[in-house]
């Protein structure tokens, strides 16, 4: 039997078809869900996301909302975001290629939380929240951090839709870098990447936040990090203690696209960089 | 479920699983068959058509998703007798070998030649652009000079 299809017209719709049918397939881009479509079971039924007005869009208020269904396409060309979420402007290129990026979402990226979502880092560098719905309880807001849970595994409840993404612009003082290794430029799954989101006085660092992607079961902040560059002069030494905080806080593994000891090196060479 | 859809230029209705993907609506039901398969991963960019005005992977798309929506095959590009620039440097530079890739180079490079977004100082630097755009196609055969060679002229054709 071929799949039920719904496209709904407004949010409202769509929760409400989200919990009368929880076990439905909730497709964006298809970026992620439709890989090898053919090889995978045809779904009870599939709610299309795709182009729903209220999810999509990026506005700059005092804060940064995208909507779960802008496309990275949509996102690496906004304006507030070239200006002021570099890292993010970053991420949304080298994510796939040109096909990839006029179908991926945000929400597609976050949704599937797989340890090498390139935009994942970006959201915990940044304390992103992120805004989730319901038919039953209605809005709620989760920062990123609390929300991938395990290897893609989250906190969206079985009759949740995500809404948006939120981020604080970082302050005049404040250096933010994103930077991906994978093996070619373009339409490469990342060996390792990360952001940063550090705030200076001077050149001294008074607060920092650090993720990274592909070293862990999850994307994940490297705490141990962001405590040993505090307090000191972006330069030598802080790329020092970065990458000396970093050596014991990963456990990076071999798998068909790295190794562990490739993934460590990397890493701890992103850090040193951060802070140098 | 019943799917209706503009494809180049024609408005078409087919009854087609919303599950099943554009590549295989477009080749199976519409008959176009200029679109190719390559990976089916998303990888490869053979499959790609323009959808909404965006190129994509016809692989990726759920033809559910696809009611209401305009498509251009590489069957579309050309009008009548007279081919697209992109296509009619392909010809000339040689930038066609087994021609898996060819559909879904053409689509993918007359999108950016006609969008305008090949630019650059000099050109070193269009070559580059040409090289970022088309990098979700995949060619096993030519090695690549010869597809840039024809994008950044049909580019300079077309401006
Ligand atoms: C060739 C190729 C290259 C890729 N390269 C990269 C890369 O470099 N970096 C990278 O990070 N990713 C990459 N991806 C993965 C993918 O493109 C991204 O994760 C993309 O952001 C997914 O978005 P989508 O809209 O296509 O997701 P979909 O496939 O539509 O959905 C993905 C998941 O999110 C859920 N979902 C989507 N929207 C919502 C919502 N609003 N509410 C609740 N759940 C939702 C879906 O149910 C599903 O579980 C690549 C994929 C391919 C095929
Ligand atoms: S067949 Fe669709 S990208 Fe390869
Ligand atoms: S011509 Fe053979 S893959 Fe490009």
């Amino acid at each position: 039997m071929s799949s039920a299809y719904i496209r709904p017209r407004s949010l409202a719709e769509a929760l409400d078809a989200k919990a009368q049918h929880p076990d439905w397939m909730v497709l964006a881009g298809g970026t992620d869900l439709m890989v090898n479509a053919t090889h995978r079971p045809e779904p009870a039924g599939i709610l299309d996301l795709w182009r729903l007005p209220e999810l999509r869009g990026v506005t700059m208020t005092d804060v940064l909302t995208i909507g779960a269904g802008t496309t990275w396409l949509e996102v690496e060309h906004h304006a507030a975001v070239l200006e002021r979420f570099g890292p993010l402007a970053a991420a949304a290129r080298e994510i796939g290629a040109l096909q990839i990026q006029a179908r991926g979402t945000l929400g597609g990226n976050v949704g599937t939380s797989s340890p090498v979502g390139d935009s994942l880092p970006v959201l915990l560098a940044f304390d992103a929240e992120l805004e989730l719905a319901s038919a039953a309880r209605g809005r709620r807001r989760i920062p990123y951090r609390e929300f991938c849970t395990g290897y893609r595994k989250t906190q969206l409840a079985a009759d949740e839709l995500i809404v948006a993404a939120h981020l604080r612009p970082p302050a005049t003082r404040t250096r933010t870098t994103w930077r991906k290794v994978g093996t070619r430029r373009a339409q490469s799954i990342s060996k390792v990447m990360g952001a940063a989101f550090i705030e200076l006085d001077g050149d001294v660092v008074t607060r920092a936040r650090v993720a990274l992607g592909a070293v862990a079961d999850r994307p994940i902040r490297i705490a141990a990090v962001e405590q040993a560059v505090t307090g000191l002069a972006l330069g030598a030494k802080a790329a020092e203690a970065a990458r000396a905080a970093l050596r014991s806080a990963i456990k990076p593994i071999d798998d068909v696209r790295s190794t562990a000891t490739y993934r460590r090196d990397v890493a701890e060479n992103l850090v040193a960089r951060f802070f140098s | 479920m019943k799917i209706t859809l503009t494809i180049n230029g024609e408005r078409r209705e087919v009854d087609a699983s919303p599950w099943k993907r554009l590549l295989d609506l477009v080749r199976e039901d519409l008959r176009l068959t200029g679109t190719k398969e390559g990976c089916g991963e998303g990888e490869c960019g053979a499959c790609s058509v323009m959808l909404d005005g965006e190129v994509v992977n016809s692989c990726l798309v759920a033809a559910g998703q696809c009611d209401g929506r305009t498509v251009t095959t590489v069957e579309g590009l050309a009008h009548g007798d007279v081919l697209h620039a992109v296509q009619r440097e392909l010809v000339a530079c040689g930038g066609a070998q087994c021609g898996i890739c060819t559909p879904g180079i053409a689509v993918c490079a007359a999108h950016v030649v006609d969008r305008g977004l090949i630019r650059g100082k000099n050109d070193h630097e269009a070559r580059e652009t040409v090289r970022a755009l088309l990098a979700g196609n995949i060619c096993r055969c030519t090695g690549y000079q010869l597809i840039v060679d024809a994008v950044v002229n049909a580019a300079r054709e077309t401006r």
